[in-house]
């Protein structure tokens, strides 16, 4: 049955089909650290793809693009922020408002561009690296964006763990009210993690539109948004977790995709619904120890935080 | 320097007014928006709010969609109000809405053509146990497993979609469909069409379920020891717990419940408006049903008033883009302007604006 399919071209796939998530569930960690939960990440995502692929589209340059995207994402994201940080808002519904937002802004912005084909993206060619066999076509030639995504996992590693920014935006996200009587400004460290998250999610839509797909279609991230959510939980918190969170669910995807296009005897249907079972499956095995949870999720998590002084 | 300052009580005046401030703002920055796809915003409110009861031409043919719009939003908020107050996120109301409708309609279909006023009160209650039963799913996984009611009932409505694409492809196609994706037409037999009680404003027996179901939650709410306990949850989980509300029934009546009305609701849209099950019969009610919650304080009377606006933003809308030539998705857009406004100036219920110098 798997006969026709190669496992090297499964892998590529694989990776390129995690990265859309692995940027946007990045982000979300760093947002989630900071003690703020940001339920907006599938319309940052989408304002995103759109904007990413507009700006592509008109610069004829797709790193231009990518920029861009990550400023949608992160204007975005600051609607959120100001109305969460200043305006005290319930982050849940704000977090949801923000994607039915995104969803429709994206499809009012994206109307001009159905149809269009965007600049191909660069890609890494190594000579000789990027011509040997299997090794080379899976760690050697992808797009630089997939790079860019797994760097950017070791960057924030790096900034929450060895840092002293980290740690004041790490100890923000366990006790605000600790962090504000030291002198730190709470809501300003916030609304910088939240742009950050914007950023990152604008960036995985623009992965979609750019370099996925790539096209623009309304609706293109279908559920990818919520799924990114899903994996900072499985992530425990953790950033190196999140890549293999997001590439769990990458192969699931590409695995099911590839089931479809060979035929099997199942309708496209269930296994369209695939991610979604198993990314529940995966959410309630990772609650399920509740000790455990509730020491690696950032104690602040969703509390609205108010100076009286 | 502008600062809030926390009132010592929450402000009943504010609670009451916060709304119609939030539908001003909407307005205004939804006018700004109209202005900039172009289009004249004053003409363009006036078609939205007005010309759907007003204009001679478009109004009498926009009015059957009124409550046909307004209904189901308000079926599905009533039920999401309940767990929201209780702080239990159930978003995933879009899913119980496909699966409610596919169960009540696989009965249907199952007893197809039956005669007998038995039928369609059938398929009302197994519609609403499908609802029920698919939002079990995220109740049992959170009280057993401690697992997110948002991601899990979120998640269930991709599975939904799914779920409905292979039914309409598969076990519920109609046979005499010529191949197309959809059910037998429920309409086509009166035992299993809702009956249509005044046709000009589209009012459906649906119509008098959902006044009966939120007044019956008004008194759950208001009167009952029950309503207490869910607003006590929200308000302090920990003090709930001590006073001997057990946090397990709470999850599993307000998600239950909600996902019960979401599923009946299904169930009267292919039986009424929509007719039958096809894969794009689910236009997002389940999530502008969240829209109303909050834009009715999450109290009964507010969201009939809300599911009646925002009714209208719907039919106002369809209007707008065949007078205006407005693009679709801003209605949607107009939508999102409205939550955030609402949840923007939610703060001065329990905070005022004050002008304080500087603390040196």
């Amino acid at each position: 049955m798997f006969g026709d399919l190669s496992l090297v071209s499964l892998i590529v796939s694989l990776m390129i089909a995690s990265t859309p998530i692995l940027f946007a569930a990045t982000g979300e960690l760093v947002v989630e650290k900071a003690g703020v939960l940001n339920l907006g990440v599938e319309g940052m995502m989408l304002i995103g793809a759109i904007s990413g692929f507009a700006v592509a589209v008109s610069t004829g340059n797709p790193i231009v693009g990518f920029l861009g995207a990550a400023a949608g994402g992160a204007i975005a994201a600051l609607i959120f922020g100001v109305l969460t940080q200043y305006l005290l808002s319930n982050q849940v519904a704000t977090g949801l408002a923000l994607t039915l937002f995104g969803t429709g802004v994206s499809a009012l912005m994206g109307q001009p561009y159905n149809g269009l084909k965007p600049p191909p993206s660069p890609r890494l060619d190594i000579p000789v690296l990027s011509d040997l066999p299997v090794v080379g076509p899976i760690l050697f030639s992808h797009d630089i964006m997939l790079y860019v995504s797994l760097l950017l996992v070791a960057a924030v590693w790096y900034f929450l763990y060895r840092t002293r920014g980290g740690l004041i935006l790490r100890a923000v996200g366990e006790d605000h009210n600790a962090a504000h009587s030291l002198g730190y400004n709470v809501i300003l460290i916030r609304l910088g993690a939240i742009a950050f998250g914007g950023a990152c999610a604008g960036v995985g839509g623009a992965y979609l539109s750019l370099i996925r797909v790539p096209q623009w279609t309304q609706d293109m991230t279908a559920g990818v948004g919520w799924i990114a959510l899903a994996i900072v939980v499985f992530a425990s918190w953790k950033p190196y977790r999140v890549i293999l969170g997001a590439y769990l669910f990458g192969g699931v995807t590409v695995l099911q995709l590839n089931l479809q296009a060979l035929g099997v005897n199942i309708s496209a249907a269930y296994l369209s619904m695939t991610p979604f079972i198993v990314t529940i499956v995966v959410l309630v095995i990772m609650s399920a120890n509740r000790r455990k949870t509730s020491l690696n999720a950032p104690a602040m998590l969703g509390r609205i935080f108010h100076a009286s002084h | 320097m502008l600062r809030l300052e926390r009132r010592r009580q929450s402000s009943r005046i504010m609670f009451w007014t916060t709304p119609l401030i939030a539908v001003a703002l909407t307005l205004i920055i939804g006018g700004i928006l109209f202005a900039i796809l172009g289009v004249n915003p004053f003409a363009a409110m006036k078609i939205i709010f007005l010309d759907p009861f007003f204009h001679e031409t478009y109004g009498p043919y926009s009015r059957t969609q009124f409550l046909v719009k307004a209904v189901p939003l308000i079926l599905i908020a009533t039920g999401l109000s309940v767990g929201f107050r209780a702080g239990i996120w159930n978003i995933g109301a879009e899913g119980q809405f496909v699966m409610g409708a596919i169960a009540g309609a696989a009965v249907g279909l199952a007893l197809y053509p039956a005669e007998g006023w038995w039928v369609l009160p059938l398929m009302a209650i197994v519609g609403a146990l499908g609802g029920f039963l698919w939002a079990m799913i995220p109740a049992i996984l959170k009280i057993k497993f401690n697992a997110n009611e948002i991601l899990v009932s979120l998640m269930l409505v991709y599975v939904s979609y799914n779920f409905l694409a292979a039914m309409v492809t598969g076990p519920l196609k109609n046979p005499d469909g010529f191949g197309f994706p959809d059910s037998r037409n429920f309409t086509d037999v009166e035992a299993t069409t809702l009956p249509l009680l005044y046709e000009p404003l589209g009012l459906y027996t649906s119509g008098v379920v959902a006044l009966i179901i939120v007044i019956a939650a008004y008194i759950l709410m208001e009167k009952h020891l029950l309503g207490f306990q869910v607003k006590v949850t929200g308000q302090s989980p920990r003090a709930a717990k001590f006073s001997g509300v057990k946090p397990a029934l709470i999850i599993a009546m307000c998600l239950g419940l909600s996902g019960a009305l979401a599923g009946l609701a299904g169930l009267f849209e292919v039986t009424g408006p929509a007719g039958k099950l096809t894969t794009n019969f689910p236009v997002g009610y389940g999530f502008t049903a969240i829209i109303v919650a909050f834009l009715g304080r999450l109290h009964p009377i507010g969201i009939i008033i809300a599911g009646l606006l925002m009714a209208l933003t719907y039919i106002g809308g369809e209007l707008a883009q065949l007078v205006l030539n407005l693009p679709a998705p801003a209605i949607q857009v107009f939508q999102g302007i409205m939550l955030f406004s609402i949840l923007a100036v939610e703060v001065f219920i329990n905070y005022r604006l004050v002008w304080k110098k500087e603390a040196v």
